[in-house]
């Protein structure tokens, strides 16, 4: 009887593994249906050049495609441009944010920390589009013309809550011993909070910043409302900029230059593949 | 003179959690300068919550409460800036705790970089020095000073920790539990270390161990359900209790 019956719960658990395997590769199948279409499309675009040169004209590209030849020109406006905006906008959202979530982290009663932890939870679900547009107000009217400061000032935008509450969270997690350790010696809470708290968290806040900059980085819509895009390779911060995603859509939008989505979309896929990589293992290797 | 006026007195104090209940009741004591005194009673009784108290560690929970005064040379604790308080009376945790991301030096100095005093690099490595030699973990780490304070054994990482709190030339070290988590060689290491160490501190000790407080303090409390029940010499509580209570837990019968 007993036996029966053990016999009956391991087939039940075989049944159940089978299919919790089953739902996990369906999950798996989308991800791996992107990741092939773009890397079978995109690959042999992929050379030294394609990271070297400026994107082509519609002329130049036309002129390519009637004699048979590979487009020439690449995406190197792009990268650059986007280099600049996360640069600028990571080296003010990563202060602001620690600072913020390391403050939501040690007043978590207090009445206004409760409502910035509730507008952090709001800007997080603000549609990028929505930040786009009011950046355009903010920034590009009052400045006269689109710039690679407007386009970084949306991007800060949409990574400033993802930083402040990753700070937040491993802030949190902290075993309480290490700060009255702190304040124990007579140190006072900024201190404590620097010197102790901050360090020991380090390897999730920088999981974090990986994260959301990986989180920006494919953002087209906010881009188009604020760095509008540029042909060549700039690095003034006041004028119109390029950036890869947008250089996506551009050449979505012209019949001549549609061979080089695929180049563009390989390399954006594989950056936010390896920023996240990356960030597991840190996260990963600091947990231990 | 100074010698005879106690360092530290509980004079009345009380601590609670919430409205409705008293974690410490009451509590009044005297402790004498460079004395060790043990802190005593079943778990629960209120001997961390009164340890902490003395460091002002209620300051970080708005919810808690402390009434009456614990006075320092004199002088009310519950009033003074809690950096200043802390400065003077170090503590030390049941579980080590050194800082994780610190060498072992930086461990040491942390009292300082924590309060933002510069020391020269002589001040420094003399500090490091003297402060691992009072715990006696000099010989074992002095090759290894720039390395994580974590990769040391449980008894060497709690002596760290007394060396960190010795660094600030505190006036008292309140210790709670501190070889509770440690095997019996890393705890007679501390214990001798203890004894030595009153020459320069007064220590005040939780133990959950009869034999320790026995073998250590010259004078011991026993607390239950947040009450100082008794209050005097080791050798003599131990061995004739006057309260009814003291014997329960000294013989065994309680907690
Ligand atoms: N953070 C806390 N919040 C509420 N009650 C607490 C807290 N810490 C301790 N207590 C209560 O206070 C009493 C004394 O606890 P504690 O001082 O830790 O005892 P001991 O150290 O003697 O074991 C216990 O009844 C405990 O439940
Ligand atoms: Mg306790």
């Amino acid at each position: 009887m007993t036996h029966l019956k053990t016999k009956h719960r391991l087939l039940a658990d075989k049944a159940m593994l089978w299919i919790v395997c089953l739902f996990a590769t369906l999950t798996a199948v989308p991800l791996f249906a992107i990741l092939g279409e773009v890397l079978l499309r995109g690959y042999d675009q992929l050379s030294w050049s394609f990271f070297t040169e400026t994107t082509p004209t519609a002329y130049k590209a036309m002129k390519a495609i009637e004699a048979g030849e590979p487009i020439p020109g690449g995406i190197a406006n792009g990268i650059i441009g986007t280099m600049i905006m996360l640069g600028m906008a990571a080296i003010v959202a990563v202060p602001t944010g620690i600072l913020c979530g390391a403050f939501l982290a040690e007043n978590p009663k207090n009445r206004f920390s409760q409502t910035v932890s509730y507008l952090t939870d709001l800007l997080q679900g603000t549609p990028s589009v929505i930040i786009g547009i009011v950046t355009y107000m903010w920034v590009v009217v009052p400045m006269k013309g689109y710039s690679a400061i407007a386009g970084s000032v949306a991007l800060f935008v949409m990574m400033l809550p993802l930083i402040i509450r990753s700070t937040e969270e491993t802030l949190k997690i902290l075993p309480a011993s290490l700060k009255e350790a702190g304040l124990a010696l007579g140190g006072n809470r900024a201190r404590v909070m620097l010197k102790v708290q901050l360090p020991a968290a380090f390897g999730g806040i920088f999981t974090g910043v990986l994260l959301a900059i990986s989180r920006v980085i494919g953002e087209t819509a906010p881009l188009m409302f604020t760095a509008l895009g540029c042909s060549f390779i700039r690095f003034s911060i006041d004028k119109p900029i390029s950036a890869v995603p947008l250089l996506i859509w551009e050449f979505f939008n012209d019949p001549n230059l549609q061979e080089l989505i695929w180049g563009a979309s390989l390399f954006l896929l594989l950056f936010v593949l390896t920023l996240n990589l990356t960030a597991k293992y840190l996260a990963k290797k600091w947990n231990q | 003179m100074e010698s005879v006026k106690p360092i530290l007195e509980f004079n009345k104090t009380c601590v609670s959690y919430t409205k409705q209940t008293m974690a410490v009741k009451y509590v009044s004591a005297a402790i004498d300068r460079n004395t060790i005194t043990a802190i005593m009673g079943p778990s629960g009784c209120g001997k961390s919550t009164l340890l902490r108290a003395a460091n002002l560690m209620h300051e970080l929970y708005p919810n808690i409460r402390v009434d009456g005064e614990i006075l320092l040379n004199g002088e009310n604790i519950l009033s003074m800036e809690p950096v200043d308080v802390r400065r003077r009376i170090g503590m030390v945790f049941q579980r080590p705790a050194p800082f994780p991301t610190m060498s072992i030096t930086d461990n040491v100095l942390a009292g300082y970089a924590l309060n933002g005093i510069r020391l020269s690099k002589a001040e420094r490595e003399e500090t490091v020095e003297r402060c691992l030699k009072s715990v006696a973990l000099w010989d074992e780490v002095k090759d290894v000073l720039n390395k994580k304070g974590t990769f040391l054994s449980g008894g060497q990482q709690q002596r760290l920790c007394i060396a960190r709190a010795l660094a600030m030339k505190p006036d008292v070290l309140l210790m709670d539990e501190p070889t509770s988590a440690l095997d019996p060689i890393a705890t007679a290491h501390i214990e001798k270390l203890m004894q030595e160490l009153q020459k320069e501190v007064t220590i005040l000790i939780v133990t959950h161990n009869m034999g320790q407080a026995m073998r250590i303090s010259s004078k011991s409390m026993f607390m239950y359900l947040g009450e100082l029940v008794e209050y005097g010499d080791t050798a003599t509580m131990f061995s004739t209790p006057k309260d009814e209570r003291t014997k329960a837990y000294l013989t065994g019968r309680m907690g």
